[in-house]
């Protein structure tokens, strides 16, 4: 399930989600230096709540949420100059 | 292949034990030691670190036996031949990485010049009660190959072999020395590098891609690749799977333990080496191994003199030990006299091996000397009656 | 849609087909090898020529996590199974990754030889106060009056101070870091890579399974906001002042940055100047 689009236009960046890794620490949602992901009230097939993005157009793509994620779950990246992307990449499968 | 000639001092010597072992590790090709002081065995180190920067090497002194045993084991993976050398308290300290190297199949050798125990015992005199801890001294199930020299020649001749075992069969090697044989000077002949047999390491020809560590085609024994070659593999004292992925189930568990066991027990009559004499029309035979050997030949030949038809069996390899053939030679003669320099260890191999057809009798010392001929002669007395 | 190429760039350095891994919620260990990965990265260190050792514990399970040549070896015996490894190919690059017990206490030995000796390995210790794997006992850099399940009154041991300890024994590089602190603590490691000697990066993670949660204090975000709000970065502070108390003052920085001769420098040096031409340095001892 991929999430809505955004107004995305002034976002630098987004992140992928590999949602049945997390264990939802909090760690990327607490660090994001500009608050853009948030614990979904979705479930994850161990139980956890991943995370979504709640300011999609806020993201850099700076990967903070990447270097805390102890569970190598999330990461940021930046979109190629010029180019929006839809929407932040959420992997349910894996 | 043949032996590194920069690493064998050909020649005629006049060496100990100690020396002469060695003597053996280089020509074999170790080009790495660690080791820690301990009377009677610090002279092969010695040795060796004033040879080997001459030769093309390292020996570094570690902090203790503990830091010795695996250091060498970090030096193989990392592409060197290497040893450690011990004695009774060390052996004991080094059994954790005994275990560790038999687990990960690292290729290397420990010595033990053995002395009298327990505990501190007696560094400077010589005992042989460090046998059945050189086969059960590792927690867990393995086999292991336990060689014993019993002259200054066979320290050099048998670490050789024990370096060529471990590559063989991708596992660590004892070499159980003695403290007389250690200490004791005799002459040494050392061939030229191209008459001295060595086994090259069991590396792998694969590609990185179709590489498992701990695969075997069929064989029992996996090849070897070391750190640095883009293999990018992973080693564990954890239960492991070919891939060297811990995997801790039963199965997994089962296959690992018959393998690291069978590749030995496979190979028995490569391994197994000992020495025959007089045994044909023999209504006793004297099982001896070490410097205890030396004494035994003299009872024998005394015991002959007088009439008596002993037969001699000497242990090379101690393990794994020769069970069938003194099975087969206990349903032909009346007695096994088993001498050594303990209160009883490999004679239990022995008499488990008679399986009662022959009687087994143990000739106990505590250690700190060595029997008198006199001692075995009068067992073998008492064995004919 | 998506761009389907981007990768995590942790990913390319993990087995994928181990994940996931055996890490608690919210434990520190998986976000220092983020930060290790990116250190590889930025130093362009030869990935091939790199070896990753480690001990006992549950960040001694990193090396089996990661795609190099790893060793998961015993407890407390990653260092001098990395000076062997060293000595015997120097053109690897030798790191060491492991826990606080199991580097400072049934390690603890190996540790200061091998920084008195400044063998060329780089020692990445995570911190987390306690003996994780095992279930939370004390470790000798548990905390005064901390509860684990061997103190379960509260501890009365005297801690180890690391960073002091290794710049006492003679370590070339010292610095102390938290899970927090993640692009100093990629770029310390980082710096590791580049430098010669024994380096040494210690960083404090939760464990908020064992320590935090006997403790009572949170879960491992709880334990990030704590780093975060009472760590001082004192970059060249003396390292006798470092010390860590229960819920106190985090001092983190790199403590000490200075060169000696390494080693194996040394051991070149004082071959050449008693043998001269008969030593034979034999730089790498791969066997045939």
């Amino acid at each position: 399930m991929v999430s809505a689009v955004g107004v995305l236009l002034a976002a630098k960046g987004t992140v992928s989600i590999m949602v049945e890794r997390c264990k939802a620490c909090g760690f990327c949602v607490e660090f994001c230096p500009t608050k853009v992901l948030a614990l979904s009230s979705a479930f994850n097939s161990k139980g956890y709540h991943p995370p979504h993005l709640v300011a999609a157009e806020k993201c850099s793509g700076c990967d903070l949420c990447g270097m805390y994620c102890p569970d190598f779950a999330i990461f940021g990246y930046r979109f190629a100059a010029g180019k929006a992307d839809a929407a932040a990449e959420v992997d349910d499968a894996s | 292949m043949q032996a590194d000639p920069r690493g064998v001092l050909t020649g005629v010597h006049f060496l100990d034990g100690d020396h002469a072992c060695c003597e053996g590790a280089l020509a074999a090709g170790a080009r790495f030691a660690a080791g820690y002081p301990i009377t009677p065995s610090t002279e092969v180190v010695e040795r060796f670190a004033s040879r080997v920067p001459l030769v093309g090497g390292i020996f570094i002194q570690m902090e203790d036996e503990l830091a010795a045993s695996i250091a060498i084991q970090g030096a193989v993976w990392g592409g060197a031949k290497a040893f450690t050398v011990t004695s009774g308290p060390g052996f004991s300290l080094m059994m954790e990485h005994l275990g560790y190297a038999i687990m990960t199949e690292t290729p290397c050798v420990f010595v033990n010049v053995q002395r009298g125990g327990p505990s501190t015992g007696l560094p400077t005199l010589p005992a042989q009660a460090d046998m059945m801890q050189a086969r059960w001294g590792s927690h867990g199930d393995y086999e292991i190959i336990a060689l014993c020299p019993n002259s200054p020649q066979e320290c050099f001749d048998l670490t050789i072999r024990a370096f060529n075992f471990a590559e063989r069969y991708r596992v660590p090697v004892l070499l159980m020395m003695d403290e007389v044989v250690g200490h004791m000077t005799e002459k040494v002949i050392i061939p030229k590098a191209a008459e001295i047999e060595v086994e090259p390491r069991r590396h792998t020809h694969k590609s990185a891609a179709d590489y498992l560590p701990y695969g075997t085609n069929g064989d029992k024994v996996p090849e070897i690749a070391h750190a640095g070659e883009g293999y990018r593999f992973h080693m564990t004292g954890l239960t492991h799977d070919e891939r060297g992925y811990p995997n801790m189930n039963a199965s997994t568990q089962d296959k690992l333990v018959r393998r690291l066991q069978q590749k030995i027990t496979d190979a028995a009559k490569d391994i197994q080496l000992y020495e025959e004499d007089g045994i044909e029309n023999a209504d006793v035979v004297v099982v001896s191994y070490g410097i205890t050997s030396r004494v035994a030949q003299r009872a024998i030949e005394l015991a002959r003199a007088k009439g008596r038809r002993v037969g001699k069996f000497r242990l090379i390899t101690a393990w794994p030990f020769p069970h069938a053939r003194i099975t087969e030679l206990a349903a032909r003669v009346k007695a096994f006299v088993v001498p050594e320099l303990n209160m009883g260890q490999m004679v239990r191999e022995v008499e488990r091996a008679a399986g009662g057809k022959a009687k087994t009798i143990a000739v106990a010392h505590a250690g700190g000397g060595v029997h008198l001929p006199q001692t075995i002669l009068a067992a073998i007395e008492e064995a004919v009656r | 849609m998506s761009a389907p190429n981007v990768v995590n760039p942790v990913e390319p350095f993990l087995r994928s087909d181990r994940m996931p891994h055996i890490w608690c919620p919210g434990c520190g260990i998986g976000t220092t090898v983020n930060c290790f990965t990116r250190a590889l990265i930025d130093s362009k260190v030869d990935l091939d020529r790199l070896a990753l050792i480690s001990g006992i514990g549950c960040t001694g399970r990193v090396a089996g996590y990661v795609k190099l040549d790893s060793f998961h070896t015993t407890h407390g015996r990653a260092i001098p199974f990395a000076t062997g490894m060293k000595l015997a190919n120097p053109k690897l690059n030798v790191v060491v990754y492991s826990g606080d017990g199991d580097l400072s206490a049934i390690g603890g030995n190996h540790l200061i030889h091998a920084a008195r000796r400044n063998v060329d390995i780089k020692v990445i210790c995570v911190n987390n106060l306690v003996y994780a794997m095992t279930g939370g006992q004390s470790a000798p850099t548990t905390p005064g009056k901390a509860i684990t399940s061997t103190m379960p009154y509260g501890s009365y041991e005297p801690s180890f101070n690391l960073p002091h300890l290794v710049d006492a024994a003679g370590a070339v590089y010292v610095a102390r870091w938290t899970t927090f602190h993640v692009r100093q603590l990629a770029r310390s490691m980082a710096e590791a890579f580049q430098k010669k000697g024994f380096c040494f990066i210690e960083v404090l993670s939760p464990c908020p399974t064992l320590y935090q949660r006997r403790n009572k204090m949170g879960d491992g975000l709880d334990t990030m906001k704590y780093y975060k709000e009472k760590s001082k970065i004192r970059h060249g502070a003396p390292t006798p002042e470092v010390g860590l108390t229960l819920n106190g003052e985090i001092v983190v920085g790199k403590f000490v940055d200075r060169d000696r001769p390494d080693y194996r420098e040394l051991l070149h040096a004082q071959m050449s100047e008693t043998l001269g031409e008969r030593y034979i340095d034999e730089t790498e001892l791969v066997c045939s």
